[in-house]
């Protein structure tokens, strides 16, 4: 099939190999930024292959992971009112909430609609859920339920952005009083400044997520790269676009030459896409956000504008959710996504945590590193 | 106030109403017009059906079917209803011989959509050479089921003296898949969600008792096991396999048949085949250097088959089962957990 035969190659991905195994004189730390490639790495064995010179770190670009428990228990909270629907993408649904014992401790307690769990445990109790493959569906269910109110859950990074900016304009166009949007949208670049201005920050590399920069152009690390000395490769997420991407990374840091390359150039160019940029200016703007696991990232969310300020779920609806919780989570996927430790190295996984009974996000999410730990990695791993 | 309405159908109704349901004349008339004519079932209407049955050894299967929706590319919630049973009982190594029929009808149904069901029921039933031989209707208020679910259980005999199981799976053993995975999850969802893939999966939905019964008479005891790969894919069935036998079952990725247009939707919903239900597509283990007689028998049934050796039956590895993929790296597959979601990006 044209676009992934001649990506996954296994002649070219074992010359690709080599050349890496023989070109790195040190074992050096590559941050994946995003869950595509993550699972990717894992899926096709490159983490292993790769071990002796080559630490993959994998970092924070999953979009569930990152969600806060606040606008999950908000949205869960929205769903079980009468005549509301939520409109979600289908991985937010088994993303865990506060845990029990955070809702049990809560003081003052939490209002009964607030429960342990994820969407898909509100939608048991009766909550309203309904999972869409795009923004534009959840208008058009918006259309074709007058008398409901749709709520559209809109999460992601650069990559969903547009899309949901789209849904927000075409709601604006027809008019639609019964739209809203539960805006958690993240951006990239803010929390890759965290990580470098960590003191204890071991990165050698970025391998930067192709989608993003297919939107924001792979420009917006210029400044990244020369205030860290730290190269940021752009790549899909084929394996051969990372195994190229984990090549071009080692080859600059093993000649000192810290730069933005682009490795995914059948989708990036430096300037990406100006139409949805200027649609996602449009919509949105930049605010501070709290990142589950991360706290609150300076820049690091979007928010409606103004123009917008109806279509806001959390003011449409006020804002109840003013959870008076100190966060002790058990799970440490702050720790996993800002590569401190690895998946496994948590004393949760596999244990206490696994795909059916998640601790937190990253073990649930289509892109969370721990869910590709426990799915790819060797059994050996998990105990 | 609660208003009230009559029960009683108009005359020429073209929707299922309660009446249908509750005994009496409207009932018999509804299963005379619209259902044991459809289905070119005589009018007896006793409580049971009585079966002459060639031989003692039995097996028997049930299966409900609740699919939506109920037309999908590829096939309906009537083919199915047969190719899921018949196949449960051709896997076990069964002659499927005759099934029941139990209908959940959704009041306000369209009549002349129950038509066309059960007329495609009754021509998949023809095809299995299955007799309809007992059934049952009920009528529920709207909302209390989607539009129209069925359970069929069927009876079969079993043609050989010794048991098809899992527990036969030996180390060494080659798997063999009957054909492209995935095709009736992925024609399912598309369909359930208009995606509008250009080409469309189409439904594997099928029955294999030929199949079955062709391995049995040409592999004889070197045939261990087979297992239609539904809910969970062939993961699920590999796992089953591996949990029982003690092994593992190692497969390689660039063997297993996939359409171009089940792996694209994949890709683009963040599916992996290998969780993806299948309707008409088997699993078969036979012991070692048989395989290639396995693929000769289906190829003389079809010539045009997609069936294929992907991979064998090994001793107990760190997983139970593992997937060749890209240059040699073995990978454990994990074990589906629930439905499938797509992801966001």
């Amino acid at each position: 099939m044209k676009y992934l035969d001649e990506f996954r190659d296994p002649q070219l991905a074992r010359r690709l190999i080599d050349d890496i195994q023989e070109r790195a004189t040190r074992r050096w730390k590559i941050m994946d930024v995003c869950g595509g490639q993550t699972h990717s790495l894992l899926k096709y064995g490159i983490e292993s292959t790769l071990e002796n010179c080559v630490e993959l770190i994998h970092g924070p670009g999953c979009p569930v992971c990152v969600t806060a428990p606040e606008t999950i228990e908000y949205a869960k909270h929205l769903a079980l009112l009468p005549n509301v629907i939520i409109a979600t993408f289908g991985d937010m649904l088994r993303v865990p909430g506060f845990s029990a014992s955070e809702v049990s401790q809560a003081n003052p307690p939490l209002t009964s609609s607030v429960c342990p769990g994820s969407l898909a445990d509100a939608r048991t109790r009766g909550g309203q859920i309904q999972i869409v493959y795009s923004p534009l569906d959840a208008v058009e269910l918006a259309t074709q339920n007058p008398k409901k109110q749709i709520v559209f859950l809109a999460v992601g990074f650069e990559t969903t952005v547009p899309a949901t900016a789209l849904a927000a304009l075409q709601a604006e166009q027809l008019r639609l009083r019964n739209f809203s949007l539960l805006v958690a949208h993240v951006c990239v670049l803010p929390v890759m400044q965290v990580l470098v201005g960590d003191p204890n920050c071991e990165l050698n590399a970025f391998l930067a997520a192709g989608h993003v920069c297919a939107v924001s152009g792979h420009d917006i690390y210029r400044a990244l790269v020369s205030e860290s000395g730290l190269p940021v490769i752009v790549t899909g997420f084929e394996p051969l676009d990372l195994l190229a991407g984990i090549r071009c990374a080692v080859e600059l840091l093993e000649s000192n030459n810290p730069q933005v390359v682009n490795c995914y150039s059948r989708s990036v160019s430096s300037q990406g896409n100006r139409f949805a940029q200027d649609v996602m200016a449009t919509v949105y703007k930049q605010v501070d956000r709290k990142w589950r696991g991360f706290g609150t990232i300076r820049g690091g969310g979007l928010a409606l504008r103004e123009r917008f300020a109806e279509m806001d779920a959390e003011k449409r609806f006020g804002t109840i959710l003013q959870i008076p919780i100190v966060h002790q989570e058990t799970c440490r996927s702050g720790d996993v996504m800002a590569g401190r430790i690895k998946p496994h190295e948590c004393e949760h996984f596999g244990r206490g945590c696994t795909p059916d009974q998640p601790l937190g996000a990253p073990m649930v999410s289509n892109e969370g590193a721990c869910s590709a730990y426990y799915r790819y990695a060797p059994q050996t791993k998990r105990n | 106030m609660k208003t009230w309405h009559c029960p009683v159908p108009p005359p020429f109704s073209e929707k299922v109403v309660l009446a249908h349901g509750e005994g009496g004349k409207a009932m018999r008339r509804f299963i005379r017009e619209h259902i044991s004519s459809k289905l070119a079932l005589g009018s007896a209407m006793d409580d049971s059906a009585i079966l002459n049955l060639p031989q003692k050894q039995l097996a028997m299967t049930t299966d409900s079917f609740v699919v939506s929706p109920l037309f999908f590319p590829g096939g309906n919630i009537g083919s199915l209803a047969v190719h899921g049973t018949v196949n449960d009982l051709a896997v076990a190594g069964a002659q499927p011989i005759a099934i029941s029929l139990a209908l959940i009808l959704e009041e306000g149904l369209e009549i002349s959509l129950l038509e066309n069901v059960l007329e495609s029921l009754r021509n998949a039933a023809e095809a299995c050479n299955v007799t309809i031989c007992t059934g049952d209707t009920k009528v529920v208020q709207r909302g209390a089921v989607d539009k129209l679910f069925i359970n069929t259980t069927g009876v079969g005999c079993l043609q050989t003296k010794f048991a098809l199981s899992s527990a036969n799976v030996r180390a060494g053993d080659e798997l063999i898949v009957s054909g492209p995975i995935g095709q009736h999850g992925m024609a399912v969802l598309c369909a359930r969600e208009d995606l509008k893939l250009v080409p469309t999966p189409i439904s594997d939905s099928a029955p294999l008792h030929q199949e079955c019964s062709a391995l049995l008479l040409g592999l004889g005891a070197n045939l261990r096991c087979m297992r239609d790969a539904t809910r969970g894919g062939i993961s699920a069935v590999l796992h089953e396999w591996a949990m029982d036998a003690q092994l593992s079952m190692q497969i390689d990725e660039s063997r297993i048949p996939v359409s171009a247009e089940v792996r694209g939707a994949c890709e683009l919903l963040g599916l992996d085949p290998l969780y993806v239900a299948n309707e008409g597509t088997m699993l078969i283990a036979v012991a070692r250097d048989h395989s290639v007689r396995a693929l000769e028998v289906l190829r003389q049934l079809n010539p045009a088959t997609k069936a294929a050796i992907i991979g064998q039956v090994v001793p107990a590895l760190s997983a139970p089962v593992v997937i060749r993929r890209l240059h040699g790296a073995l990978i454990p597959v994990d074990e589906p957990q629930g439905a499938p979601l797509p992801r966001i990006c």
